[in-house]
């Protein structure tokens, strides 16, 4: 059967799957549904310094293909997250996991990666400069090569474990934004996160969420993803984990073939919960069907 | 939670943009009155949320209103036709507080899950009473269903076309009870909840993502700290509830 592990920065994942952060919560209510260990392993929800309720609702829309969410961030604070997330989650979850981690300043996204840095369940940190839901934080420190890099190396400085930047679509050279990140010490890249975007509300004529502008994500923004992880792998040497919009088992392969390390699911884990187990379980047989051997043979593999 | 296939039955005009669809599959994960199904709709995203009517072992009964794309599209549904559903969706109500008498309020489309309910109370020795609210006569729905079932029935509407004219809470001063369980617009449940004389539950709505707690789209503040309606929602405290 066809070998399906990946490593990220010296972790091996026994598969390249990833529920992505904020669709995924702290794991336990999917592992009400199914066993989570066959994950590769997952992204907990976006964590802030301090306990955050995130926008007023509405906060969800339906799009063309995919979904606005304007959530905001809300999180119970890595304090919390420490005390009571992370023991809840070691009762259904063996593995190590991805501590995403937001922010409003560089102290606060210092202070909380370094306090999930020492937590023996964190595998390695994702560091979201991209949240579009958020003021005077979250994405503004992703939309210039030069916030990011700084974040990256304050970030660098007070940490062990590899640490990823979450990068924003919602620029105008995304290449340049990852390279920074790479130059400033970044062990790896995650993208895209959400593309900014809107809805009207046609019977109140305001906008549908209380957000305004909530960020898209779902199928919709697959291929945008897929050019995008191409693009940034073409300039950088550092594993990127791929996502945004991959629904299915053969988006996994494509968003690899562009570059992709590691792959997380996203808007897909909401509208099918039992989706990451389906492409788990999927995946060797997809593997054979295309003849490869070793899914690690695929990365970056339509470059070449 | 389940995931499960369902198969329509009958999908059928009840009253003005108010449709019944029977849905025939596994029931098993929805153990109380007020929760709520999570419905996959072909071309669309999101699932649509619809709470349950009334839910026997093999036969789900739900009752909409269409209001948007989602909607619509379920009021084209024909027997035959399959469906995926997460069921068992949400706390739902909880009858132990009813005390003797309850006053179950409705208004609109927020009439369907107090059926189940009454139907639950009065399996229970309970005798409640019920007033249903809605705009005008050619939007009622269920009055002769709740009073099969042996409840007391008030019907208003606010154009007086039917029924008693004014609000669900005008009818309040011809009803005597030890607690309430309600479902409707916001507005309603405010104007209940300022006119009630005893605790009840209220059971809200709100645009969700997943509807089974992964996405925290539908969250709210309450006196008991953050909810989510998809989870330990739909129906809140009346004593919890922070209004805003």
């Amino acid at each position: 059967m066809a070998l399906t592990n990946v490593t990220l920065s010296g972790w091996t994942l026994d598969n390249p799957i990833i529920p992505a952060s904020g669709t995924f919560g702290y794991g336990y209510e999917f592992a009400e549904l199914y066993d989570i260990n066959c994950l590769g392993t997952f992204s907990f929800k976006g964590t802030t310094k301090d306990p955050r309720f995130g926008n007023e609702t509405p906060r969800i829309a339906e799009t063309p293909a995919g979904m606005l969410n304007a959530v905001g961030l809300q999180n119970p604070g890595v304090d919390n997250v420490i005390r009571e997330e992370l023991p809840k989650l070691k009762q259904c979850f063996s593995k190590k996991v991805i501590a995403n981690v937001s922010g409003f300043s560089l102290d606060e996204y210092c202070y909380t990666c370094e306090k999930l840095d020492r937590q023996e369940q964190v595998g390695l940190l994702e560091v979201n400069i991209s949240c579009p839901n958020v003021h005077g934080g979250g994405m503004s420190f992703g939309t210039s090569p030069e916030s990011a890099a700084e974040v990256t190396r304050e970030v660098k400085k007070v940490t062990t474990k590899p640490v990823y930047i979450k990068l924003s679509p919602n620029v105008t050279d995304i290449v340049q934004i990852a390279k920074a990140c790479q130059d400033a010490g970044a062990d790896g890249i995650s993208l895209i996160n959400t593309l900014l975007g809107m809805k009207i509300d046609l019977r109140k004529r305001k906008p549908l969420l209380a957000n305004t502008t909530g960020g898209l994500s779902g199928s919709a923004i697959f291929p945008v993803a897929v050019r995008m992880v191409w693009q940034v792998y073409q300039a950088v040497d550092i594993p990127i984990i791929g996502m945004g919009g991959v629904s299915s088992a053969e988006d996994v392969l494509e968003i690899m073939m562009a570059g992709a390390t590691a792959v997380q699911i996203g808007a897909a884990n909401l509208t099918d919960p039992y989706i990451c187990r389906d492409i788990v379980t999927k995946l060797p047989g997809l593997l054979d069907q295309y003849g490869i051997h070793d899914i690690k043979e695929i990365i970056g593999g339509a470059h070449r | 939670m389940q995931q499960k296939q369902f198969l329509v039955k009958e999908n059928k005009k009840i009253a003005k943009n108010t449709y019944q669809i029977i849905l025939l599959g596994d029931c098993s994960a929805i153990k109380k009155s007020g929760q709520f199904v999570n419905i996959k709709i072909e071309g669309l995203f999101l699932r649509r949320p619809i709470s349950v009517c009334d839910a026997e072992e093999n036969r789900l009964t739900l009752i909409y209103k269409t209001v948007g794309k989602g909607t619509s599209l379920l009021a084209e549904a024909q027997p035959g036709d399959k469906f995926d559903l997460l069921t068992g969706l949400g706390n739902g109500y909880d009858t132990a507080k009813s005390g003797a008498s309850p006053l179950l309020v409705g208004g609109g489309a927020g009439v369907p899950p107090l059926y189940n309910l009454c139907k639950r109370l009065i399996a229970e020795g309970k005798k409640p009473t019920v007033i249903l609210g809605f705009n005008a006569k050619d939007e009622i729905f269920y009055e002769p269903e709740f009073s099969a079932l042996g409840a007391s029935v008030i019907v208003t509407t606010v154009d007086g076309s039917y029924g008693k004219k004014g609000f669900v809470t005008d009818a309040f001063a011809e009803t005597d009870y030890t607690y309430i369980y309600t479902c409707g617009p916001e507005p309603m449940l405010k104007s209940v909840y300022q006119k009630a004389k005893t605790s009840g539950q209220f059971s809200f709505e709100e645009r969700m993502g997943c509807g089974f707690g992964a996405c925290m789209g539908c969250s709210c503040k309450t006196l008991a700290g953050n909810k989510r309606i998809c989870k330990e929602g739909p129906v809140l405290e009346k004593e919890e509830i922070l209004w805003h």
